[in-house]
C-alpha cells in the first residue's frame, strides 16, 4: 500500500487532496484540466449516465409512437430521426464511455499503477465526448432534422441527410478519435505500469477483456473512420465510392461498416463479461472457474469477431460461398462465449452464494445474455435469418445482449465498485429495488419483440399493421417502466455519492485484488510505490 | 374384412374430426390476432425455411433446460444463507474439453441441414416466369420482362389517408391497414417465379413471409432470387430496408392465381398496356 494513499485517508474528502476547490470556475477548471484517472474516470461515468438519459428519452418517444397503430406525435421523419440517435447516443455516448469510465477508474488499481500511463491524453480523450455528441444531438434543430438513416448510415440513404450530414460525419470521427485514445491509453497502461509481479496471466479478468478490447477498439475504430469519411467524399467531393452510377458499389459501405460493425459489439459486451468476472467469484466466495480458459475464451472470441461481419449482411444478395462462410464463423463463436457460459455456471457451483445487487445484476446478465445468445445462434442460420433480417426479433436480439448484457454488466460493476469510488455503502434495498425492477421491464420490454418479428413486423417502422398492436403495446409499457425505474439508480448513486455507512477497504467479503487493499474512497493518488505482489 | 374397414374408416373420421376442431380452434378470430410463430409459409422453401427455425429453437430450448437448471440449481443450492461453504477447486481439465467439444458437434450438426436449404434456396436456374421489380421511394414497380407488362404499386388510399399524423382514421377500422395496394403483383401457382431485384434511388428490400423471400434492392445492382408459390391466395409483406420517411408504407401484396386466371389477367393486362401507347400520340 502506498504511503500517499494513507497520508490521504485523514482528510474528510479525499478529492480534494490538499487543493479543494472554492467557486465555480476553479471547480470546472478542476475538472476540465484535470489528469487524475480517478477524475477522469469519474467524468467518463457521469457523462455515459447523462447520455443514458438522453437516448433513453428517445427510446420512450419511439416507444410512444409504437404504442398503438397509427401516428399519434411524431412524423415518419422525426421517428426515424430518433430511432437513429437513439442507437449512436446509446452506443457511442452511452455504454462504451460507461466502460471507458471503469476503464479509468479499475485498470490502475488492479494493476497496481499509479495512474494511466497517458494522463494528459487521458483528458482529450474524455473532453472530446461532450462536444462530439453536442455535435450529433444537435444535428436534430438543423434545417431538414437530424440524421434518420439509420446508425448503420447506409448510402445511399443517408446521403439524402440534410445539413446535419456532414455534422454527423464529424461527430462520428470525433467519437472515434476519443476511443482511439482511450484504447492506446489502456494498452499502454496495462503492457507498461504493472506492478512487478503481476504478470498477465495473474492480472485480473475486467482488465484482461479491456487489454483485449483495446486491441478490437483500435482495429474497428479507423475502419469505421474511413467509411464515414468515404461517404462525405461521395457528398461533397465527387467520389462514387458507393455509387454505382460512378463504378462504385453500396454495398461496400455495408462491408466497411460491419467491419467495424461487428467487433463493436464485443468492444460493448466484453468489459461487461470482465466485470462479470469480477463479480460472479466475489459473492460466490470462490476463484473464477478456468481463468485461463476465461482468457483464452476472450481472446477467441475477438479474433472471430474480425470474422463474422458480413452475417449482417446476408440479405444483400452475397455468393453462396460467401453466405457459407459466414454462417459457419458465426456459429463458431458459440463456442468460446459457451465456455464463458459454463465457466461463470461452474463458479457458482459448490460456492457460498450471497445476493446483493451487483450479484444480482451479474446473475441476470447470465440469464438474459444467454437468452441473447440463443437468438443469435438462431439468426446465424442463414436461410432462417433471410426471415428474421431486418424485424423486430433482431431489436429483439441485440437489445437482449445490449441492455441485460452490456448495461447490467455496467450497472453490476457500479453498484460493486460504487462503495471503493464514495467510501460509502449504497442504499441495497433501493439497490435491490431497481434491480427488481429493470430485470422484469427489460422482459416485458424485448422478449414481445421476438414474437413481433417471426410474426412479420419490420423493424424502424412508425407505423404498424394493427395484428402487431397487443405486443407493441406490452413492449412500450415494459419501455417505460424500464425508464423510470432508472431514475431509483441514478437516486442511489447521488445518495451514495453524499454519505452513507462507512465502507471498509475490502467492501465485499469475498472481493479478491488489489483495488480491494486501498481505502475506500480511494485515496486520489494510489500505488505511488509499487505494491508487492504475491 | 368390411367391417374392420369401416371401423378404420370411422377411425380416421374421428382423428380428421379432431384435427378439424384444433385447426378451427387454431384459426378462429380469438386466436388468429395472436402470432407468435414465424408463418410455416406457402412455398417449398418457406416450409424447410420453418423446419430449420423450428429446429434450432427446439435445440436452443433443450440446452437452455440444462444451462438454466444448473443456474438455478446452483442458486438455490448454494446459498450461504442456507449453510454453504465455499469450494477450492478453480478449473477442471476434463469438464472444460467436454463443454468445448459438445457444442462445436451441435453447431456442425444444425450447419449441414442449413447449408443444404440454403444451396437450393440460390439455385434460380429453370426459372418459367421472370420479373423485375424495383424498388423506389416508396413504391414498388413490377416488370414482367418478357410480356411487356409494367405497372406501379403503391399503397392503397384507404390506409395512406389513415396513416397521416394525427389523420382521426381509426386504423383498426382499414381492411389491410398497411397492408393493401392499389395494384398487387400476379403470379401463377405451382410456377418457379425468378424475381430480379434492384433500386431505383436507395436500398430496399422485397419481402413476402410466407414466402421466405427477402432480397435486398440494391441501386446499380440486381439480385435474383426465386419462388414457387404452392397455394393460390393474396400473401403479403413490407419494405424490409429503412429508405426513408415512408419505409413503413410500402407494402408488397402478391396474388397467386391459377394457371388460366393467370393467364386472363395476363392478357387483360397487355392489351390495357397496347391500348395505352395507341393512345399516345
Amino acid at each position: 500500500m502506498s504511503t500517499t494513499a494513507f497520508d490521504t485517508h485523514g482528510h474528510g474528502h479525499d478529492h480534494a487532496h490538499g487543493h479543494k476547490p472554492t467557486g465555480l470556475v476553479p471547480w470546472l477548471l478542476r475538472w476540465v484540466t484535470t489528469t487524475n484517472h480517478k477524475d477522469i474516470g469519474t467524468l467518463y461515468l457521469s457523462f455515459s449516465l447523462l447520455m443514458f438519459f438522453v437516448g433513453g428519452a428517445m427510446a420512450l418517444m419511439v416507444r410512444a409512437e409504437l404504442f398503438q397503430p397509427g401516428l399519434q406525435f411524431l412524423n415518419p421523419v422525426r421517428f426515424n430521426q430518433m430511432t437513429t440517435v437513439h442507437a449512436l447516443v446509446m452506443v457511442f455516448g452511452m455504454i462504451m464511455p460507461a466502460f471507458a469510465g471503469f476503464a479509468n477508474w479499475m485498470i490502475p488499481l488492479q494493476i497496481g499503477a499509479p495512474d494511466m500511463a497517458l494522463p494528459r491524453l487521458n483528458n482529450w480523450s474524455f473532453w472530446l465526448l461532450p462536444f462530439a455528441a453536442t455535435l450529433l444531438i444537435l444535428t436534430l434543430f438543423l434545417p431538414g432534422g437530424g440524421p434518420a438513416g439509420g446508425w448503420t448510415m447506409y448510402p445511399p440513404l443517408i446521403l439524402q441527410t440534410g445539413d446535419a450530414f456532414p455534422f454527423l460525419i464529424f461527430a462520428v470521427h470525433l467519437l472515434g478519435v476519443s476511443s482511439i485514445l482511450a484504447a492506446i491509453n489502456i494498452i499502454v497502461t496495462i503492457m507498461n505500469l504493472r506492478a512487478p509481479g503481476m504478470t498477465l496471466l495473474k492480472m485480473p479478468m475486467f482488465t484482461w477483456t479491456w487489454l483485449i478490447t483495446a486491441y478490437l477498439l483500435l482495429l474497428a475504430m479507423p475502419v469505421l473512420a474511413g467509411g464515414v469519411t468515404m461517404l462525405l467524399t461521395d457528398r461533397f467531393f465527387g467520389t462514387s465510392f458507393f455509387s454505382a452510377a460512378g463504378g462504385g458499389d453500396p454495398v461496400l459501405f455495408q462491408h466497411i461498416f460491419w467491419f467495424f460493425g461487428h467487433p463493436e459489439v464485443y468492444i460493448i459486451i466484453l468489459p461487461a463479461f470482465g466485470i462479470i468476472s469480477e463479480v460472479i467469484p466475489t459473492f460466490s466466495r470462490k476463484p473464477l472457474f478456468g481463468y485461463a480458459a476465461m482468457v483464452y475464451a476472450t481472446a477467441s472470441i475477438a479474433f472471430l469477431s474480425l470474422v463474422v461481419w458480413a452475417h449482417h449482411m446476408f440479405t444483400t444478395g452475397m455468393p453462396l460461398a460467401g453466405q457459407l462462410f459466414f454462417m459457419l464463423t458465426t456459429m463458431i463463436i458459440a463456442v468460446p462465449t459457451g465456455v464463458k457460459i459454463f465457466n461463470w455456471t461452474a463458479t457458482l457451483w459448490k460456492g457460498s452464494l450471497t445476493f446483493e445487487t451487483p450479484m444480482l445484476f451479474a446473475l441476470a446478465f447470465l440469464f438474459l445474455f444467454t437468452l441473447g445468445g440463443f437468438s443469435g445462434l438462431m439468426l446465424a442460420i442463414v436461410p432462417a435469418d433471410i426471415q428474421y433480417q431486418d424485424t423486430y426479433f433482431v431489436v429483439a436480439h441485440f437489445h437482449y445482449v445490449l441492455v441485460p448484457g452490456a448495461l447490467f454488466g455496467a450497472f453490476a460493476g457500479t453498484y460493486y465498485w460504487l462503495p471503493k469510488w464514495t467510501g460509502h455503502m449504497y442504499d441495497e434495498k433501493l439497490g435491490k429495488l431497481h434491480f427488481w425492477l429493470t430485470a422484469i421491464f427489460v422482459n416485458v420490454t424485448f422478449f414481445p419483440q421476438h414474437f413481433l418479428g417471426l410474426a412479420g413486423m419490420p423493424r424502424r417502422i412508425p407505423d404498424y399493421s394493427p395484428q402487431f398492436t397487443d405486443f407493441n403495446m406490452i413492449s412500450s409499457i415494459g419501455a417505460f417502466g424500464l425508464g423510470f425505474a432508472q431514475l431509483i439508480f441514478v437516486y442511489v448513486i447521488i445518495k451514495c455519492a453524499r454519505g452513507g455507512p462507512k465502507a471498509t477497504a475490502q467492501v465485499w467479503e469475498g472481493a479478491h485484488g488489489l483495488e480491494w487493499t486501498v481505502p475506500s474512497p480511494a485515496p486520489h493518488h494510489t500505488f505511488s510505490e509499487p505494491p508487492e505482489i504475491k | 374384412m368390411t367391417t374392420i374397414g369401416f371401423s378404420a374408416d370411422r377411425a380416421r373420421g374421428r382423428a380428421l374430426g379432431l384435427l378439424g376442431t384444433l385447426a378451427c380452434l387454431a384459426g378462429s378470430p380469438a386466436w388468429a390476432d395472436y402470432k407468435l410463430n414465424m408463418p410455416e409459409g406457402v412455398t417449398t422453401t418457406s416450409h424447410e425455411v420453418y423446419d430449420l427455425h423450428m429446429l434450432v429453437l427446439g435445440v436452443c430450448t433443450l440446452i437452455a433446460i440444462g444451462v438454466y437448471g444448473a443456474m438455478i440449481y446452483a442458486i438455490v443450492k448454494f446459498r450461504k444463507s442456507a449453510g454453504a461453504k465455499p469450494a477450492k477447486f478453480s478449473h477442471n481439465t476434463t469438464i472444460e474439453v467436454v463443454w468445448t467439444v459438445i457444442p462445436a458437434v451441435i453447431l456442425v450438426a444444425l450447419a449441414i441441414p442449413a447449408a443444404e436449404t440454403l444451396i437450393r434456396m440460390n439455385d434460380t436456374r429453370n426459372a418459367q416466369l421472370t420479373i423485375k421489380v424495383t424498388g423506389y421511394q416508396w413504391r414498388w414497380q413490377y416488370d414482367y420482362i418478357d410480356d411487356g407488362v409494367k405497372f406501379f404499386s403503391v399503397l392503397d388510399r384507404k390506409s395512406n389517408a389513415a396513416r397521416q399524423l394525427n389523420s382521426g382514421i381509426d386504423p383498426n377500422t382499414v381492411e389491410n391497414y398497411l397492408l393493401e395496394v392499389d395494384k398487387p403483383m400476379v403470379v401463377p401457382v405451382n410456377t418457379k417465379v425468378r424475381l430480379l431485384v434492384t433500386g431505383a434511388d436507395v436500398i430496399h428490400s422485397w419481402w413476402v413471409p410466407v414466402f421466405a423471400v427477402k432480397q435486398d434492392a440494391i441501386p446499380g445492382f440486381i439480385n435474383e432470387v426465386w419462388f414457387t408459390a404452392r397455394e393460390e391466395g393474396t400473401y403479403r409483406g413490407q419494405c424490409a430496408e429503412l429508405c426513408g420517411m415512408d419505409h413503413g408504407f410500402m407494402p408488397i401484396v402478391v396474388r397467386v392465381l391459377s394457371r388460366t386466371e393467370y393467364d386472363t389477367w395476363l392478357a387483360s393486362q397487355k392489351s390495357a398496356a397496347q391500348t395505352s401507347q395507341n393512345a399516345q400520340p
